[in-house]
């Protein structure tokens, strides 16, 4: 595949303005899926997860999640969305092995939320208003793993294995209303919007919303317009943008490669591309020969949902602080940089953090090791920050203890270590492990001594005022007490034992 | 032929419950039947004798234990209808894509049948995913009408129905979408209800068209329909559109009906379906029926239901609608006939010769008619035009019980035809279904119950009964109290005059 021509990006803001709409789909994370009693989690022994329903047996009905249809209308209030009075679900009729009835179950024109907007904040604190169209609810399909061709994609593959786990998992799908008037912030509003999604989902606790794990997946449909002119120009869909920085890649270099195309005279092909990780690039689908028809029709299975002004009141009270208002005050109360507030929300660590410090750590301290070392550790143990084996509490303990001198960094660090490794609670790891500085000048002074005795032309060198050489005696003491000892007092000791 | 297997199942029931009959007995007397007659009938795709045997040696056990029975039909035969899943008991609606699958899972029907003791004999042969009005469209060959095995038994049930007239069974259970109990009762002479939508559970009644399917109870009398009746209905949480009401008080009814009394009932004659296109004989029969209604009190008026006239062509654009989605998932890759898949062709080729292999042409002709109705361009102009066509049938429903409590009909135009007349004219076919539609698109309640033979073709005729939806109760009032007017009337009853086979 040649690489596609691409225009400087100044050069596309001079003639051209970007059209955005994403569309994510939203995993929730009710304990069972959708329309059945299976449980909903992620990964699994390949087709453990399933019963007649979710496998689309002959004779099987869906029964609607009660509260997939909760969470879905708290997203909708999130977005500021109308709640609709009376909704159905729709089949979307296409056929695809990952699919078990050959038809999604999901909503058509009339979605449970629609016609709303989500406040985002760019990263130099300006606020960016993305209208909603609509939010609706579906059911997720199977997967696919295509054995034998290249990089597990079907073209080529000797044979498919299909797992069912996933399918009649809960999604919800957010969909924009065209996004106008970003210019050169295009790709940033898109990055923004997505990471405001995130966190309020997350705020609202209705999903896990992993985008390396799928359970929050972006497309993002570009397009771009002559300046001045008002229709749109033709868009592209790129499919399944699943990290935050690969949104805004794939953003401008869209913006990039359509422009490349107009400015050479040349048309748009409406068709969906594919984005790829390694080089920031996208790359066309299989062509369509006809435009997809997928036959919608309302389910005859369901029955309309209509949920009740009361609930719908009730629910309202339920949700969180805006994300960009949440964001602001959390800059001021910390009296963080953009940069660090950045790093903060990217890596997840707010939440932990806010309860580090309410567990009376320093804001300072707390932050550091969350979005530091700890992010680090989660990284390494492939988990997300949550769910590493730790409590704000106890990272609070550890600041303390560090506060108290009882812990170096270095001590600390390798006691966090054990309590991710389950080895306890810090101070329950401390004692185990016999890991408490040794501050005591006593039982110090004896190693400095024994050291001291150990190499005489060290303790002649000091004498005679080579100072420098007083790090072989720390050094061996420092052995001595397996790294126990205040490196700082030790060397005092020594140069006070020289004099 | 012994009297058990003539027996109703009422009258089974309470010779099993009173230690008079076991049920091993019982059983083994119609599998032994069915191993005599069937050949001839073909009511049954597959006889479950060990498993029928099983439930009978348990309830004979409770009953030698001096346990209560399950439910009034403990011990008592039937014949399930094989569009209903069963654990363990292969499933084929009549259709190659499903020869050889065996459910995991039991349909809530069948749960509830074992839960009463019933004894399931096997699985009855149908059209192929109950497409059909003849049987015919089964693809393991047609069942006979025991009346004159050259004839069709109606469909898509004509498996039950044929079972219950051969005495092969004293009960069965049917599912009509647009009259596959009723019509199938009408020609072959027995009982055949189709209750009020919502009211049996369809989980696990492999769909057809989802929005009118609805599963029955079939038998040769109205009181054995009303004990089925209420050992199949009731609320299943597993379906969305079961009603959560209590189950209309059908055998009460029907005992009540069985007095002899109607005076008070105002009974409607719907004006469009009778004259031209029906059968002179059947309309005969209809009319001594409606004087029998008129003599056990019942107030007669005629009442015009004008949208009818649209019912059949509106149930032919949402019937193969919801077929076309509901029978997509027949793609070869989790269950069902696989064709093609010899490592060369990709799953979409191995999908696409599997459906043609595995599905028959009525089948087809409705998955292209729903597929072009439901395409873009076409779905207001057709699937939605008849959900506005719907609407309307349910109004001139609504008005007509506004005057009258039930109202009546001929089942289907004509007796049984040959095997083989319709067979080529899918209109001709279609038409049998005229009088039983217009129920299924408003949800209601309706059954057939015999009104004799026709004197043209010596035939048996079904009358129709319709009631509004949870008021099943009503029809079987008027249909116990007129079959026993009936038979008092003729000093037999429909099915004594059937030929032996």
């Amino acid at each position: 595949m040649t690489a596609a021509t691409l225009l400087p990006y100044d050069e596309v803001l001079a003639r051209f303005d970007p059209v955005l709409g994403l569309e994510v789909h939203v995993e929730l994370n009710t304990k069972t899926k959708m329309f059945c009693g299976c449980v909903n989690e992620f990964g699994g022994e390949p087709n453990t997860h399933v019963c007649p329903t979710c496998l689309g047996l002959p004779g099987s009905l869906p029964v609607v999640n009660g509260k997939g249809v909760e969470s879905a209308i708290r997203i909708g209030l999130a977005l500021n969305c109308q709640i609709a009075e009376w909704c159905r679900f729709a089949r979307k009729n296409y056929f695809y092995p990952d699919m078990p009835k050959n038809f999604q179950t999901s909503q058509y024109d009339e979605p449970i939320a629609f016609d709303g907007y989500l406040d985002v904040m760019l990263d130099d604190g300006e606020v960016f208003r993305v209208g909603i169209e609509r939010a609706h609810m579906e059911e997720d399909t199977g997967k696919s793993l295509h054995v034998g061709g290249a990089t597990g994609r079907i073209h080529g593959a000797e044979h498919s294995l299909l797992d069912y786990n996933r399918a009649g998992v809960p999604l919800i799908e957010i969909v924009t209303k065209p996004i106008e008037g970003a210019g050169e912030r295009a790709p940033e509003v898109a990055r923004a919007y997505v990471t405001a999604l995130r966190e309020l989902m997350l705020a609202l606790g209705v999903s896990d919303v992993r985008m390396d794990q799928g359970s929050m997946r972006c497309d993002a449909n570009v397009s771009l317009r002559p300046k001045g002119q008002q229709e749109f120009g033709t868009r592209t869909e790129t499919k399944n943008v699943n990290s935050l920085r690969s949104v805004e890649r794939a953003v401008r270099y869209e913006m990039q490669r359509q422009a490349a195309v107009l400015a050479d005279g040349g048309t748009i092909v409406q068709e969906t591309r594919h984005f790829q990780e390694a080089d920031g690039s996208t790359s066309p689908g299989r062509p369509k020969e006809t435009s997809e028809d997928y036959r919608y029709f309302p389910e005859p299975d369901l029955v309309p949902i209509a949920p009740s002004r009361e609930w719908v009141e009730e629910l309202r009270k339920t949700l969180p602080e805006p994300p960009w208002k949440r964001r602001k005050r959390i800059q001021e109360e910390w009296q963080l940089t953009d940069e660090e507030l950045r790093d903060l929300f990217n890596t997840g660590a707010v939440d932990l953090v806010a309860a580090t410090v309410d567990a009376g750590a320093p804001v300072a301290e707390a932050r550091s090791w969350w979005v530091q070392f700890l992010t680090q550790q989660a990284n390494a143990r492939e988990v997300e920050l949550a769910e590493l084996a730790i409590t704000p509490k106890q990272v609070a303990r550890v600041i303390e203890l560090i506060a108290e001198g009882k812990l170096t960094n270095k001590l600390a660090r390798q006691v966090v270590e054990a309590v991710l490794d389950g080895e306890g609670g810090p101070d329950e790891v401390i004692e185990a492990r016999g890991l408490q500085v040794v501050s005591d000048d006593s039982a110090l002074l004896a190693a400095v001594d024994e050291a001291l005795a150990a190499q005489p032309d060290v303790v002649e060198k000091i004498r005679g005022g080579k100072v420098q050489a007083a790090g072989a005696i720390v050094g061996a003491v420092m052995k001595a007490t397996r790294g126990q000892a205040d490196a700082k007092r030790v060397r005092e000791l020594v140069l006070e034992r020289c004099k | 032929m012994t009297d058990v297997i003539r027996m109703t199942a009422a009258e089974v029931a309470a010779k099993i419950h009173a230690g008079e009959l076991s049920a091993v007995e019982v059983t083994q007397a119609h599998l032994d039947r069915i191993a005599k007659v069937d050949d001839q009938i073909k009511a049954f795709l597959h006889v479950d004798a060990e498993g029928a045997l099983e439930t009978a040696r348990k309830v004979d056990a409770d009953i030698a234990a001096g346990k209560a029975p399950a439910s009034p039909l403990a011990g008592v035969p039937l014949a399930l209808k094989d569009v209903l899943t069963t654990e363990g008991v292969p499933t084929t609606c009549g259709s190659k894509t499903l020869e050889g699958w065996i459910p995991p899972y039991d349909s809530t029907v069948r749960r509830r049948l074992r839960e009463a003791d019933v004894v399931v004999l096997g699985k009855t042969n149908m059209d192929e995913f109950a497409m059909g009005s003849s049987t015919e469209n089964s693809a393991f060959g047609p069942t006979h009408n025991p009346w004159d095995t050259t004839r069709v038994p109606g469909g898509s049930g004509g498996g039950s129905s044929a079972s219950l007239a051969a005495f092969e069974a004293p009960l069965a259970i049917g599912t009509d979408t647009g009259g596959s109990i009723r019509q199938p009762a009408a020609v072959t002479g027995t009982v055949g209800v189709k209750p009020t939508y919502g009211s049996v559970s369809r989980y696990g009644l492999v769909a057809f068209s989802s929005s009118l399917d609805q599963a029955g109870p079939c038998a040769r009398t109205v009181l054995d329909a009303a004990l089925l009746h209420e050992i199949i209905a009731g609320h299943d949480p597993l379906d969305s559109t079961s009603i959560n009401q209590p189950v209309p008080p059908v055998v009460e009814a029907a005992k009540q009906g069985m007095s002899g009394d109607l005076s008070g009932v105002r009974v409607g004659v719907v004006t469009e379906f009778q004259g031209e296109g029906y059968q002179p004989g059947v309309l005969r029969s209809f009319e001594a029926a409606v004087q029998q209604l008129r003599d056990l009190g019942a107030e007669i008026v005629e009442v015009s239901c004008p949208n009818f006239r649209y019912a059949l062509p509106a149930y032919y654009l949402i019937n193969p609608s919801e077929c076309s989605s509901n029978l997509a998932r027949f793609d070869a890759m989790r269950y069902g006939l696989r064709v093609g898949d010899d490592g060369t062709r990709s799953a979409e080729e191995v999908m696409s010769l599997s459906r043609e292999a595995g599905f028959g042409a009525e089948v087809k002709r409705r998955i292209m008619i729903g597929t072009y109705a439901l395409s873009a361009g076409y779905y207001d102009a057709y699937y939605g035009s008849a959900q506005k066509v719907r609407t309307l049938i349910i109004r001139d429903f609504e008005a007509a019980y506004q005057q009258v409590d039930v109202l009546v009909s001929p089942t289907t135009p004509t007796t049984a035809f040959k095997i083989g007349e319709r067979i080529d004219d899918p209109m001709a076919m279609y038409v049998a279904d005229l009088c039983t539609i217009p129920a299924n698109l408003a949800g209601n309640a309706a059954l057939s119950v015999p009104s004799g033979l026709s004197d043209d073709d010596g035939l048996p005729v079904g009358l129709q009964v319709m009631a509004p939806a949870l008021a099943d109760d009503r029809m079987y009032r008027v249909a116990a109290a007129y079959e026993q007017a009936r038979d008092a009337a003729a000093g037999r009853t429909v099915l004594d005059q059937i030929p032996e086979l």
